[in-house]
This record gives structure tokens, C-alpha cells and sequence, in this order.
């Protein structure tokens, strides 16, 4: 019971870890970028939820409402302001300009929030649970899982379903062509990154309300989402929630072998995928 | 050493700045004597920060190896010292050299994964790595897990009698491991696989279709990397004389520093980490007390140095004073002389 | 358009060419390789900039203007090498064609019917077409604008025989309705069959002009080759 209890957890675990991965994905499919400071946009998202909760005495989750438009304006305005200029053939000034961005946002968030952790108070929902048969489920963690196979399947339907999901995959091909069909690509860069910062606020503030939070936790979110991009196969959404439940399930089997034992089997898992599989288990069709 | 290069105006101002390196090289060698400790410490310092400036410009600038996990070396190379000398009982200065060698061969297998990756996330892969080396080194609870160790004073004491001895010795170790690291680099560039490198930098497509093997070329340079910056990391922490994972492996310390250094003195030169470190640690002894606004300022600074002069501060002092200037002999002749 | 010059990295393609092209014409341009045809077509439809005065089109400056914004004022081009998006399906090619919105006869219906193997083909993905219906997709993509000036690039090229007779036919249906057109066509026979007036480049000059049916065939392999 102890390893299916694990597996279990693991699982709902893995919905945070998509979410996590779901933004980075997604602006890598349609730009090539690998944004270094998406981790502590993460963090950034799950202070911004706490201080309007506070401010407001709303519910984290209804705060949702402000912080994901607030995330997603912010995203705009990064990308057309900063990072549409270092999109090119070079990787090294977008690599080293989020890097750079990596370092502002977490120390501006130590200057206004000091080292100390915080957390989210969801009242109730933290500690529900439901029981099944012997396994307790949580009801925060599997509403986490719900969320992020609804953001991931809102993306799918974003990207295959709509115009806006046209103009980014018809930018992703071929950024001439497109401009000349009339997309301006920096503008469809910036909602890329607009979008993918909006997953980015929800990912933070389901962060923030099942765990502590500190400004130097987003170099690891980073790590988490990106092996779960990575397991999942480049370039597919609903194998990016695989790659998510396959780390996550790693780690909780892992921690149920020796608690230091968490964080290093998820890696592990991750090289050993990378060893045997360095396309990632679902790679995109092309065609 | 390599003045014969060109003989032009250019090498004569070459010849200049080799004598004033000389000069400086020749000061700093005799800094125990004339300087205090904190400033030893602080010089001594300098040299292994722009040792690790000048491998990760080597990976990074010349070879398109973009890593931000170069933590993974130096915590290694560190925790090799306290090893081979604890459990080994190996002098600190074999247990150095050693590390080196280690570093090489732990870099092997984890190249070989790594490079599987492309571009920037090849970039995270080696954050990966790094956290892979800190979650196991402190998993070992014979150098004291995660709350880490001291380095035992008999082992101290058998590096050299007394502490001022001692220091010197360190701080004499660190400025051989700058010159060593900047010569090496230098040397390694002017050598054919250096050309390959600059060749592949330049353009890989066209560079492959020489005939040159890119991902051997790539694979020696982060081998080469990876070992000499697990000695850099040995040094270090035979400065500190205290290990432990966070410390090690940390991303700020060995690796933002690190890249800040090379951005902003100017990435892809091999004068650029020379001028960033020294920019640096002056920005860094002003602005101490500013605590986290000074990492803001480093990170804005590196941000818009990025955008508006991607040659960094070496690039807009070369455009500025151009042509006659910059053979690469006198390329060689900053590099001694500040580096020293 | 007067005294365009235009680049290439470091390296100039065109020097100072004055062409221009009356409301519903169809003008070929014919050159050899490297004459700088595929860099004058890539500078009109804004891919290359350049001065704002270099290309004006309907009287107003459009040399400096982005490519996305050439394509709202009605000029379309057809790629050299079709260059249809492979993530999108046949369907949605001509869809992305028409995201400029411009009112006019051509809609996805009109290009159906123009090409009616590709109503067949709509949900295949555009990768699984055959050269020619790649080529009937990249030339409906470009309709879909609506466009006053269709830029033709290359469209025989790689295609067999049969399949440029077919493209060939159709183009008069479709720059018929007072479309004007440039079509850039190393097969000069078929440039001048479908063309009023043509231009010959060489080495980035204009090296002959004239009606496409009074120009003779020497004249324009001199003008072609550079040789006498």
C-alpha cells in the first residue's frame, strides 16, 4: 500500500511539475527560447498571489483572477521590450539575458520579501482530503492535477484550434513567410510569452498554497519543469504531463526509499531517459 | 612569447603592455610580503575568479558550450581536496592535482549525456548535473552530509609551518592557477583544435564541411574545462578550509558571478574576463554593503551590456581604439599582464 | 520603384534598378542565377528593407515597411520553393493566407474551385501534397490576401513539365481581374507567353526592357548571359 499510496501522490505531484513545464514548452515550440528566469517567474507569481490575498482577504485561489492578466501583461511587455531582441541565430543572448533576469527577480523578491519562507493560507483546502479504500487523496493536490490537464488540454486546443494557435505554429515554421501572410512576429512572440507566462501565475499560486515558498526555490522549479519537457519528448503538450507524472512519481518513490533520496531519483530518472531515450519518451510526429 | 607574431606598431605596444605585465606579474608573486592578509585573501581571490572567468569564456564564448552548472567542478574539485586527504591521506597539493584528473574522467560520462542536449537546454542539462553532484555529495555523510566539513588541522598544518606561510602558499597556488588558466587558454587557441573552435564559432556548418570533428572539438574543451576548473574549486576551498553541498554547488557563487565577469568584460576575448573580474571585484568592494540591490545592479548591468554591446566592455574599448592595436600577440601580452 | 539598391548581408544584390508596373499588369523578370531576382522580389514584399522612398506602390513609400505590414497594403508573395507551413494543414495554409482581410474575389470557396484537388486534400497536412499541389497551396495561400500585387517567385521550378503546362494555364484566371503581377521565371519562354512587358537582370542591373512580344530572342540571351 505503501508504494501504490507513493505512486499515487507521485502522480498528482506530477500535475504541479506539468504545470511548471507547460509555459517553457510551449514558448520554446514557438520561438526556440529557453527562458533561464522561468523559475522564479514562478516564485514571482506565488509572492504576487500571496500579497493580493493579503491585501484583499481573498481566497489564493480566487486571486487567480488578478495575478494571471498581471503575469500575462508582464510577459508581453518582457518580450517585446527585452527578449524579442535577442531572438536570433545565436542562443547565447537570450541564454544569458533571462539569466540575467533570473537574478533580478529573485533578488528583487529577497529586497521586498526577505529570505523567510511563506506560504499560502487556503484555509480548508489544504487539508482535505478524501479517503479511498485505505488511500488518502488530498483534494489540493488533485485539484492541482485537474488544473494542469485542463491548462494542458486549453493549450492544445489553443494551439490546434484557433487562430492564434495557427499564427504560432505558422511562426514557429517559418518566421519570413509568416510576416509576409501578414503576422507581425513580434507581436506573436509577446502573446507566446504572455500565454505562457499566464500558465506560469496559475503554476505559482497552486505552488504557493501547498508548499512553503522562498525567493531561492525558482532555480529548481526551473530544473523540474525543464526534465519534465524533456521526458515528455520536445514539442508535445500531453507528453510534457507525462514527463511531469514521471518525475513526480520518482521523487515520492524515491523519498519513500530514504527522504534524501527525493529530489536525486527524480534526476536520475531524468538522465537515465536521457541515456536511453534522447528524444524523450513522446517525441513529436512531425507530418 | 609570441611577439614575433607581427612586427608592427601593434607589437611594439605589445612589448609595452608584456613589460608592464612583467612588472605586475613580478609585484604580485612578492605580494606577501608587501601586502596585508585581507588583501592577500582578496587578490588571491581575484586570480581564481578569473580563473574560472577565463574556462567558462573558453566553453562558452569559443566553443558554444553555453553551461550555467560549471558549479558542478568546482564543488567537486572541493570536495576532492577534503577526500583525498581525509580518507586518502594524500598532500593537499597531490590531492589537487589529483582532482584535476578526476575532474576529467567524472566529465566523460556526463558530457556524453549532456551533449544530448541542444543549445540552452543543453544549458539547464548542466544545472541538472551540478544539482545531481550536491544532492550526492551530500548524501555522504562521511564529509558530513548536508551540514558539510572542516578541512582537519594536521592536513592544514602539513601544507606549511605557520599561517602566514600558509596563506602565502595559497595565494601563490591561486595566482599559478590565473597565469595557468589564461596561458593555457591562450595557448589552446592558438593551436589547431583552438582554430577548429574559432572556426566552428564563426560557422559550424561551414567548419563540418572542413572536416572537422564538432563534437570532439566541443567534448575536449569541456573535458579540458571541467578538469581545470575542478582544480580552481580545489583552491578554493583550501582557501575557505570549510566544505559543504550548498557552498560547493552554489549557482550564484561559481556560476552567475562567473558569467556576469565574461558578459560585461566582453565574452568570446580572451581579455574580457580580465577586464570583468577586475570591474567585479571593484564594483563588488563599493557596493558590499548594498547587499542583494548589488546582485540587481550586476544582473541589470550584464542585462543591458547583453543588448547594447554584446562585445562587452573589451569590445567597445577595441572598437574605440581599432585596427593596429590588436594582433593577437598583444592579445597575449594583457592577458600576462593582468592576469598576473 | 526607383533607384533600388539592395543587400545581402555585406554583400550588394542590386544596384540602383528602376523598375516600375502599371495597375493590372503582368511584368516578367527573367535572369540568370544569382541576377538578383529572388532579392528584388524579397525587398518588394518587405522581407528586405530598405529607404522608404526605394519602392513606392499605389504612390505612397513602402521600402522600409516590415513585411507583415507590406502584406496589409495588397502585396502577396508567392515563394520560391512554396514554402508552405508544415504544421498546418492545407486547409489552414490558406486560412493564414487570408489573415489580412482584405475584400475581394478570392476566399477559400474561390480557391477550391480554382484548385479543386486541393478541396480533396483540405486536412492532409501540407507535407503530403506532391510538388504541384504544394505549389496550387502556395499560390491560394497568396490569394487568400486579396492581393493588388502577386509576387510570383520561381513557380516552375522543380515541377514536371505537365504540372507547369496546368499552373501555366490558370494564371490568366488569376490575374485577370486587374491583379497586377511580377513573376520572376528562369523558363523564359513561359515568362514572356503570360507576360505583357519584361525586365532582364544581370548582375543586379536592368541589362534589357521591353513589350514581352517584340523582344528578340538574341536580345535577350545577350541580355541574359552578358555575352555578345
Amino acid at each position: 500500500m505503501d508504494w501504490l499510496n507513493a505512486i499515487v501522490q507521485g502522480t498528482l505531484l506530477g500535475g504541479l511539475y506539468a504545470l511548471f513545464a507547460a509555459g517553457l514548452s510551449l514558448i520554446f515550440g514557438v520561438m526556440r527560447l529557453v527562458n533561464i528566469a522561468h523559475g522564479d517567474l514562478i516564485v514571482l507569481a506565488a509572492y504576487l498571489g500571496l500579497s493580493t490575498s493579503i491585501a484583499l482577504g481573498m481566497h489564493p485561489l480566487l486571486v487567480l483572477v488578478a495575478v494571471v492578466p498581471a503575469m500575462a501583461g508582464m510577459g508581453y511587455v518582457l518580450q517585446r521590450g527585452v527578449l524579442n531582441r535577442t531572438l536570433g541565430d545565436d542562443i547565447l543572448p537570450p541564454l544569458l539575458v533571462t539569466f540575467g533576469l533570473s537574478v533580478i527577480v529573485q533578488n528583487a523578491l529577497l529586497e521586498i520579501y526577505t529570505a523567510d519562507p511563506r506560504k499560502m493560507d487556503a484555509g480548508g483546502l489544504e487539508t482535505a482530503s478524501v479517503d479511498l479504500g485505505g488511500l488518502t487523496l488530498g483534494v489540493l493536490p488533485v485539484l492541482t492535477f485537474a488544473v494542469a490537464v485542463g491548462v494542458i488540454a486549453g493549450l492544445q486546443w489553443v494551439f490546434y484550434r484557433t487562430a492564434l494557435g495557427r499564427a504560432f505554429r505558422a511562426v514557429s515554421d517559418n518566421q519570413d513567410i509568416a510576416q509576409i501572410m501578414g503576422l507581425n512576429k513580434a507581436h506573436v512572440f509577446g502573446l507566446a510569452m504572455a500565454l505562457s507566462l499566464a500558465v506560469v501565475a496559475v503554476a505559482g499560486i497552486f505552488l504557493g498554497i501547498r508548499t512553503s515558498f522562498d525567493p531561492s526555490i525558482g532555480g529548481g522549479r526551473l530544473i523540474f519543469g525543464f526534465e519534465a519537457v524533456i521526458i515528455g519528448g520536445l514539442g508535445n503538450l500531453w507528453g510534457t504531463l507525462a514527463g511531469g507524472v514521471i518525475l513526480g512519481v520518482a521523487q515520492t518513490v524515491g523519498a519513500a526509499i530514504d527522504p534524501g533520496w527525493q529530489l536525486l531519483a527524480g534526476h536520475l530518472v531524468f538522465l537515465l531517459i536521457l541515456a536511453i531515450r534522447p528524444n524523450g519518451l513522446f517525441p513529436r510526429m512531425d507530418g | 612569447m609570441s611577439v614575433t607574431y607581427d612586427v608592427t606598431r601593434s607589437s611594439q605596444a605589445a612589448r609595452i603592455a608584456a613589460g608592464l605585465g612583467a612588472v605586475i606579474l613580478l609585484l604580485l608573486i612578492a605580494a606577501p610580503w608587501w601586502a596585508g592578509r585581507a588583501e592577500l585573501r582578496l587578490i588571491g581571490e581575484i586570480c581564481l575568479f578569473l580563473s574560472l572567468a577565463s574556462l567558462w569564456n573558453l566553453m562558452a564564448g569559443y566553443a558554444g558550450l553555453v553551461s550555467v552548472g560549471q558549479q558542478a567542478y568546482v564543488g567537486f574539485g572541493g570536495y576532492m581536496l577534503f577526500a583525498l586527504t581525509i580518507f586518502g591521506g594524500l598532500h593537499p597539493l597531490a590531492a589537487i592535482a589529483l582532482a584535476g584528473v578526476l575532474g576529467a574522467l567524472v566529465s566523460v560520462p556526463v558530457a556524453a549525456l549532456i551533449f544530448r542536449l541542444r543549445g540552452a537546454y543543453f544549458a539547464i542539462g548542466t544545472w541538472v548535473m551540478a544539482e545531481v553532484f550536491r544532492l550526492s555529495f551530500a548524501q555522504v555523510s562521511a564529509l558530513g552530509g548536508g551540514s558539510g566539513t572542516s578541512l582537519p588541522t594536521d592536513i592544514v598544518r602539513s601544507l606549511a609551518e605557520g599561517r602566514a606561510a600558509r596563506e602565502a602558499l595559497a595565494y601563490w597556488l591561486a595566482l599559478a592557477a590565473s597565469v595557468l588558466v589564461v596561458a593555457s587558454v591562450y595557448l589552446f587557441l592558438r593551436s589547431r583544435r583552438g582554430l577548429a573552435l574559432t572556426a566552428i564559432r564563426d560557422n559550424e556548418l561551414a567548419a563540418a564541411s572542413l572536416g572537422i570533428d564538432i563534437w570532439r572539438t566541443k567534448f575536449v574543451v569541456y573535458v579540458v574545462t571541467s578538469a581545470l576548473t575542478a582544480m580552481v574549486g580545489a583552491l578554493i576551498f583550501l582557501q575557505k578550509l570549510r566544505i559543504s553541498p550548498d557552498a560547493a554547488f552554489s549557482v550564484n557563487d561559481w556560476t552567475a558571478f562567473v558569467i556576469f565577469i565574461v558578459v560585461i568584460g566582453g565574452i568570446g576575448t580572451i581579455e574580457g574576463p580580465i577586464i570583468g573580474t577586475l570591474l567585479f571585484f571593484a564594483l563588488r568592494e563599493t557596493l558590499a554593503d548594498l547587499g542583494t540591490t548589488y546582485l540587481l545592479v550586476l544582473g541589470s548591468v550584464a542585462i543591458v551590456v547583453m543588448l547594447k554591446a554584446p562585445k562587452g566592455v573589451w569590445g567597445l574599448i577595441r572598437s574605440r581604439f581599432d585596427l593596429e592595436l590588436f594582433p593577437l600577440g598583444f592579445r597575449v601580452r594583457r592577458t600576462d599582464q593582468k592576469g598576473a | 520603384m526607383t533607384g533600388l539598391d539592395a543587400f545581402y548581408g555585406d554583400f550588394q544584390a542590386l544596384y540602383g534598378l528602376d523598375l516600375h508596373l502599371d495597375a493590372g499588369e503582368v511584368l516578367a523578370i527573367i535572369g540568370a542565377n544569382g541576377a538578383g531576382k529572388t532579392t528584388l522580389l524579397r525587398s518588394i514584399a518587405g522581407l528586405i528593407r530598405n529607404r522608404p522612398e526605394a519602392i513606392r506602390f499605389r504612390g505612397s513609400p513602402v521600402g522600409a515597411l516590415r513585411a507583415d505590414q507590406v502584406a496589409g497594403l495588397g502585396i502577396a508573395l508567392v515563394p520560391e520553393g512554396r514554402q508552405l507551413f508544415p504544421s498546418l494543414s492545407v486547409e489552414e495554409n490558406l486560412i493564414i493566407g487570408g489573415r489580412v482581410g482584405r475584400k475581394g474575389p478570392w476566399s477559400l470557396d474561390a480557391v477550391y474551385r480554382l484548385f479543386p484537388i486541393l478541396k480533396e486534400r483540405r486536412n492532409q497536412a501540407s507535407t503530403s501534397l506532391s510538388g504541384g499541389q504544394q505549389q496550387m497551396v502556395a499560390i491560394g495561400r497568396a490569394l487568400m490576401a486579396n492581393p493588388d500585387l502577386i509576387l510570383f517567385d520561381e513557380i516552375s521550378l522543380g515541377l514536371a513539365p505537365i504540372i507547369i503546362r496546368d499552373i501555366y494555364a490558370a494564371l490568366p484566371g488569376i490575374v485577370g481581374d486587374g491583379m497586377s503581377a511580377i513573376l520572376v521565371e528562369q523558363d523564359i519562354s513561359k515568362a514572356l507567353s503570360v507576360s505583357s512587358r519584361v525586365y532582364c537582370l544581370q548582375e543586379g542591373r536592368v541589362s534589357l526592357e521591353g513589350a514581352s512580344d517584340a523582344l528578340l530572342r538574341e536580345a535577350i540571351s545577350r541580355a541574359y548571359f552578358g555575352i555578345a
